[in-house]
């Protein structure tokens, strides 16, 4: 019992970075249609250049605000310079660009940093508190972190009028031209925003997962899988989903382990995770292609 | 008096067809003008070519200035307040978030406030609808809804693109009814597409008949109104 509360609780925390991930490619994917296959390593290399500016003696604090407006402004620039121009081009084509810049980012990050794994600290001080016995400090740290930007995000949307704006643009452009929202503007801030809430996620997940080109490969698919399950066009069924994806990974590894141990047959384990998530995808997809907080959303005409 | 609203020699594109050749319209300061006519005729994209939503050619002066050729939005911000075809209300906001995100580029917040009273006083049905997703609405209430977010902009000129289509007699009365008002009271001049030519004729003091992209005559309402001929012949009734 102990441990099953253990492996629920370490699966929320790894759920946080997949939703923050999953929220990253629904947030695209509401207002173009389009899923950014190269969100993981956008973030991977944040999370690179989070641990540079670390490496220069700033504290992680200070670091992680710069870099996430950096993220920023560079999210807001590769849709001004490279997606933009294509707004009219087949999907493959923008597909080919998305795996384009997954390379590019991939060959810059071990290019500049080297392919070798490095160690990133844990910005969370070492102190015990309830609950102690199932979490880690840094993962208790990564899921109020990770909370806290989803509610930041929720309150942006929800109470902002260019939060308003954004969503207007993401549902209906052409009639949010016609009330005078740059819906171009609104798509290159999704962008940006994407590329923060990426890069705090890999910030977050560095310490786990330690630095290298690689790291963001299977959180991407979990993420993705996240999305899927939670419904890829709403934000908030994405962000469910993460969390769903991680507890279920956690779940399945620990009730294939018991079964293990009780009956001496091994049918599922740690290694069958990611294959678990990606049919529990497909389930989803086949009996619920919404996803199960997909919208449904009420017409009349 | 100064014209509000000065097309001369418009021409519109889709691709490469051309949908409209040659249309020339005029619109006084506080004034109302119908453009009428069939099906396909090209009264819709003559309010699209105003709007910058379609490829034009010639002049668009609005109060003067050349607005061909502008994106939409940038149009919009100058003070035209377009009703679409088929109303474009969002319908997963709730319809206070449609009437607020008209005015998220607006500083003027106190006529803003001045806007929004007046809006939901022409159509009190949206003041209980307020935190109703505008999908919900009925046919009539979202042309409220349209014609108010419109209005949010705080509009000059109005671009009203068929706002009878699909509803009730007595809806349309009601909403022809605020129109008029808001025509006279809120001094927002007026370019309405209509294919209820009579109700059109009614409000409007000038009437422009397009037949297959160009304007094949024009004159004052009241003149078209009761000329039995050209009823026949353009109108159909």
């Amino acid at each position: 019992m102990e441990q099953l509360i253990q492996q629920i609780a370490s699966g929320l925390a790894n759920g946080a970075i997949y939703a923050s991930l999953a929220l990253a490619l629904v947030m695209i994917f509401v207002s173009t249609d389009h899923i950014n296959f190269a969100q993981g390593e956008m973030a991977m290399f944040s999370a690179y250049l989070c641990w540079q500016v670390m490496q220069w003696g700033l504290n992680f604090w200070i670091a992680l605000p710069l870099v996430a407006l950096g993220s920023f402004l560079a999210g807001v620039a590769i849709q001004r310079m490279i997606l933009q121009p294509l707004h009219n081009a087949p999907v493959l084509s923008v597909v080919v660009v998305f795996i384009g810049l997954l390379t590019i980012f991939h060959s810059l990050a071990g290019g500049i940093w080297s392919f070798t794994i490095k160690e990133f600290p844990s910005p969370f001080p070492k102190v015990a508190f309830a609950g102690s016995g199932y979490l880690g400090s840094h993962q208790v740290g990564m899921i109020l972190v990770t909370l806290l930007l989803l509610f930041g995000l929720y309150a942006f949307f929800r109470f902002t009028p260019l939060g308003l704006a954004m969503r207007a643009a993401a549902q209906n452009p052409g009639s949010a031209r016609l009330v005078g929202v740059r819906v171009d503007w609104m798509l290159a801030l999704g962008w940006g925003l994407a590329a923060v809430v990426g890069a705090v996620a890999g910030t977050m997940v560095a310490p786990v997962v330690y630095l290298e080109p690689n790291m963001m490969a299977s959180i991407l698919l979990y993420g993705f899988a996240g999305a899927l399950v939670g419904g890829i066009s709403s934000p908030g069924g994405a962000v469910a989903g993460g969390f769903i994806v991680g507890v279920l990974e956690n779940l399945i590894a620990y009730f294939g382990n018991l079964l293990e141990k009780t009956s001496g047959i091994y049918v599922i384990g740690n290694g069958e995770k990611l294959s678990v998530a990606l049919v529990i995808v497909i389930i989803v997809l086949t009996l619920k292609p919404d996803g199960l907080f997909g919208q449904v959303s009420i017409k009349r005409v | 008096m100064a014209k509000l609203l000065e097309v001369s020699g418009l021409k519109a594109y889709y691709g490469s067809t051309q949908a409209l050749f040659d249309v020339n319209l005029a619109l006084d300061q506080g004034g109302v003008i119908t453009l009428l006519g069939a099906n396909g005729a090209g009264k819709s994209t003559t309010l699209r070519a105003i709007c910058g939503m379609v490829r034009t050619g010639g002049s668009i002066r609005l109060d003067g200035q050349p607005i061909g050729g502008k994106a939409t939005e940038d149009i919009v911000r100058l003070g035209v307040g377009h009703v679409p075809e088929g109303r474009g209300t969002f319908a997963r906001l709730t319809v206070d978030e449609n009437l607020r995100v008209a005015t998220h580029a607006r500083r003027d917040k106190a006529a803003v406030e001045r806007d929004r009273d007046m809006v939901l006083e022409y159509f009190p049905i949206l003041k209980e609808r307020l935190t109703q997703q505008a999908g919900t609405l009925s046919g009539g209430e979202q042309q409220m809804l349209a014609i108010s977010r419109a209005l949010m902009l705080g509009p000059r000129l109005m671009l009203l693109d068929e706002p009878s289509f699909g509803l009730a007699p007595l809806i349309v009365q009601e909403i022809f009814r605020i129109m008029r008002r808001i025509n006279s009271e809120a001094r927002v001049s007026m370019l309405l597409v209509e294919q209820n030519a009579a109700l059109a004729l009614d409000l409007a003091d000038h009437a422009y008949v397009l037949e297959t992209g160009r304007v094949v005559l024009s004159g004052e309402a009241a003149v078209v109104k009761s000329d039995a001929a050209i009823r026949k012949s353009y109108l159909g009734y």
